[in-house]
C-alpha cells in the first residue's frame, strides 16, 4: 500500500480541518455561537470531564468553531496540534503557564515586539517567573545566560519591529542540549513564509490578530505544538506536564496523552483556568484569512521590496532594516529560513531622528497611523513614541526601536501609490523641519 | 501479503482495521481510571468494540464490565485484534501467541500502542498473515479518522470535502 497523500500548503489552508459540516452540508464553517454542549448520557458526561473521550462540554475550553482553526494552524505550522486564545498575548500567558513556577527562569530575545518585552519583564515578575533578555544573535550568549532554573528560551522568527532574522536551527540546538524547549513566536513570517518547527522550534506562537486573520477585523493567538518535546526526560522539571496533575484525579498529561499532552493540558487546564479562550466569531474571521494566507503574503512581500528600495535611495533616510535588501546583516538568514520574502513589516530611520518620526506619521495619506501590522492596509508607526514608549532608552535602542525608528507594515495596495505617498510624506516632513529649525 | 510501511500507515489501512474488528483481546489492560489503557478500554467500549482485558494480576476480576484473563489462550471466545498496552521488550512473546492462537482465536490483527514497536515482531506477524500496526493507539486513530480528534485541535491528517455519512438512530 503506498503512502497517505501529503496535501500541499495552499490546499491546506482551504481545507484542514474543515469538513462539510455533517448534519446539514453546509461548506463553509459555522459560526458555533454557544458556551455549551448537550451529553448523551451520565456516563458519557463524566468520560469528557474525566477527559477519557474527545468532546465539548463548555466554550471555555473547546468550541467547534474555534477547533477548526486550531486544526488548521496545527497543520499550517507542521506541528501536532493547536490551542487558539483570545489574543497573542494571551497565548504566551497560556504557554509559559503550562511549565513555568516561581522562581523559573526563561530567557528571551531583546528584539521582539515591545508589548512581549513588557509582558515578560513586567507583568510576568508578579508571578515570580524571571527573564534574561539576550542578544540571540549569538547563541553563546544565550547559552551563558542558562541557569538551572531556566524553563525555555524564547525568539521571533522575524522579529518586530523589523528586518531581524533569528537563527532558530542554532537556538534550537542550545536548548535541545539544555533540555529545555525552543519558543518562537512566528507572527511576523506566518507559516507560508516560515515553519519554526520544520527548524527545531517545539513551541510557536502567533498573534492571529495579523497576517493570519489579515484584515485587520479580530484579536486572537494561537500556540502550536510541535508534539516533540520530551516533558518527561527531565524528572519533575516540568511537572505540570510531567506529574499527575491533582485537579484531574492524579492524572499526569504526558504519559496519558503522548504527543497530544501540550494542546490537551493547555485546553483543560490552561484555558479552563485563565479563561482567555477565543471566540468563536474570531475564530470564523481567522479562517477566513487563512483562505487567502499564501496570495496575500506573496503579494505583502513583493510590495514590502519594492518600498524598502525606493527608501534605501532616499535621502532623507538614514538606513532601511529589511532582510530582503541585500546589504542587510540578515539577508543571509532571510534566505535561509524565509526564502520565499521577508515578510512586510520593517523599519527605517529617518536622518531629522525623533522629530522628523513623529511629523511623518502625521504626513502620510494612504498610511493608517495605528498600532498593529499584518493587515491588508499598509501601516505607519512611529515606535519610540508609541508600542515602545514604556522602555527605557536602551531597551529601546536593543529592541530596534529607537527614536529615529519608523516602522511600516506594508499592505496589498498598488506599490507605487505607496511609494509615491511616502515621497510624498518625506518632503513634507523635511519641509516642516526645516521651518522649524529656522 | 504486500509489505507495510510502519511508519506511515494509510488511512485505508488503519480504516480498515478498525472497521472490521468486533472483539479487542487488551494486553495490559489496567483496573485504574486514570492509566492509559483504561482511558483507551472505555473509549473503544463506547464506541461499539468489546474489549477483553488481558492482566495476570486482574484474572478474574472486572474491569469496566468485562472479566479479565491472564492470558491470550484463557479468553473463551474469539476476538479479533490483539492490543499490547506493553513495553516493547514485552511486545515479540506476546506477538509469537497471538500467532499460535491465530486460528483457534480467529485473530487478524495484532497492534501495538504508541510507543511500542518490534519490527521482527510484527514481520513474524505478517509472516503468518496477520495485519499489524505499531507505535499508534487505536482511540486516537478512531478519532482522528472520525473527526473526533479534531475537537481538541489536533492536525488529523485528513483532508476532504466529502460530507461524512452520519447514521441516525
Ligand atoms: C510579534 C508579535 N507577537 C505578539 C503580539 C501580541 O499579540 P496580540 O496583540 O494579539 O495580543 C504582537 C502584537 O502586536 C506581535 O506583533
Amino acid at each position: 500500500m503506498s503512502k497517505e497523500r501529503t496535501y500541499g500548503f495552499e490546499t491546506r489552508m482551504i481545507h484542514a480541518g474543515a469538513q462539510p459540516e455533517p448534519l446539514t452540508g453546509a461548506r463553509q464553517t459555522p459560526i458555533f455561537q454557544n458556551t455549551s454542549y448537550a451529553f448523551h448520557d451520565a456516563d458519557h458526561a463524566a468520560s469528557l470531564f474525566n477527559l477519557q473521550t474527545f468532546g465539548f462540554i463548555y466554550s471555555r475550553l473547546t468550541n467547534p468553531t474555534v477547533a477548526v482553526l486550531e486544526e488548521r494552524l496545527a497543520s499550517l505550522e507542521s506541528g501536532r496540534g493547536s490551542t487558539c486564545t483570545a489574543s497573542g498575548h494571551a497565548a504566551q500567558l497560556l504557554t509559559f503557564f503550562a511549565f513555568m513556577e516561581p522562581g523559573d527562569h526563561f530567557i528571551a530575545s531583546t528584539r521582539l515586539y515591545g508589548g512581549s518585552i513588557t509582558q515578560f519583564g513586567k507583568t510576568f515578575r508578579k508571578f515570580d517567573w524571571n527573564v534574561t533578555f539576550v542578544d540571540v544573535d549569538e547563541p553563546e550568549a544565550v547559552r551563558r545566560a542558562l541557569t538551572p532554573r531556566t524553563k525555555a528560551i524564547f525568539v521571533e522568527s522575524l522579529a518586530n519591529p523589523g528586518g531581524v532574522i533569528s537563527d532558530m536551527e542554532a537556538l534550537a540546538a542550545v536548548g535541545r542540549e539544555a533540555g529545555i524547549p525552543l519558543i518562537v513566536d512566528n507572527t511576523l513570517a506566518s507559516p507560508w513564509l516560515c515553519r519554526p518547527i520544520e527548524w527545531g522550534a517545539d513551541l510557536v506562537l502567533h498573534s492571529t490578530t495579523k497576517f493570519l486573520s489579515g484584515n485587520g477585523t479580530a484579536m486572537g493567538g494561537a500556540v502550536i505544538d510541535s508534539g516533540r518535546f520530551d516533558w518527561t526526560a527531565a524528572g519533575e522539571r516540568f511537572r505540570g506536564l510531567s506529574e499527575p496533575e491533582p485537579a484531574y484525579h492524579g492524572l499526569a498529561f504526558h504519559e496519558t496523552f503522548g504527543d497530544l499532552a501540550f494542546t490537551t493540558h493547555a485546553h483543560a487546564v490552561g484555558l479552563r483556568d485563565l479563561g482567555a479562550t477565543m471566540a468563536p466569531l474570531h475564530a470564523f474571521l481567522t479562517l477566513l484569512g487563512t483562505e487567502t494566507l499564501a496570495l496575500r503574503m506573496q503579494r505583502h512581500c513583493e510590495n514590502a521590496m519594492k518600498v524598502a528600495r525606493f527608501l534605501a535611495a532616499h535621502e532623507e533616510v538614514a538606513w532601511v532594516s529589511y532582510a530582503g535588501l541585500p546589504e542587510s546583516p540578515y539577508h543571509a538568514l532571510a534566505q535561509k529560513y524565509l526564502p520565499r520574502g521577508a515578510g512586510s513589516v520593517f523599519t527605517f530611520g529617518l536622518k531629522g531622528g525623533y522629530a522628523a518620526g513623529v511629523r511623518l506619521v502625521e504626513k502620510v495619506n494612504l498610511f493608517s497611523h495605528l498600532a498593529n501590522v499584518g493587515d491588508s492596509r499598509s501601516l505607519i508607526l512611529h515606535p519610540a513614541s508609541t508600542t515602545h514608549r514604556q522602555l527605557s532608552a536602551e531597551q529601546r535602542e536593543a529592541a530596534g526601536a529607537g527614536d529615529d525608528v519608523v516602522r511600516l507594515s506594508i499592505g496589498l495596495e498598488t506599490a507605487e501609490d505607496l511609494i509615491d505617498d511616502l515621497q510624498m510624506a518625506l518632503e513634507r516632513t523635511a519641509v516642516a523641519l526645516r521651518q522649524g529649525a529656522s | 501479503m504486500q509489505k507495510m510501511n510502519h511508519d506511515s500507515y494509510p488511512n485505508a489501512y488503519i480504516l480498515d482495521i478498525l472497521k472490521s474488528v468486533q472483539v479487542i483481546a487488551m494486553v495490559g489492560a489496567s483496573a485504574k481510571w486514570n492509566r492509559p489503557s483504561y482511558f483507551a478500554m472505555k473509549y473503544l467500549q463506547e464506541k461499539g468494540y468489546r474489549v477483553i482485558p488481558v492482566n495476570p494480576g486482574q484474572a478474574g476480576k472486572e474491569i469496566l464490565g468485562e472479566r479479565a484473563y491472564a492470558s491470550l489462550a484463557e479468553i473463551p471466545v474469539p476476538f479479533q485484534m490483539v492490543d499490547i498496552f506493553r513495553a516493547s521488550e514485552a511486545a515479540g512473546g506476546i506477538v509469537d501467541e497471538a500467532i499460535a492462537l491465530k486460528d483457534e482465536k480467529q485473530i487478524q490483527v495484532v497492534w501495538m500502542q504508541l510507543g511500542v514497536r518490534d519490527d521482527a515482531a510484527a514481520e513474524r506477524a505478517e509472516a503468518a498473515g496477520l495485519k499489524v500496526v505499531m507505535n499508534r493507539c487505536p482511540k486516537i486513530e478512531f478519532g482522528r479518522l472520525n473527526a473526533e480528534l479534531a475537537w481538541g485541535g489536533f492536525d488529523t491528517r485528513v483532508i476532504t470535502a466529502r460530507r461524512r455519512q452520519v447514521r441516525l438512530t
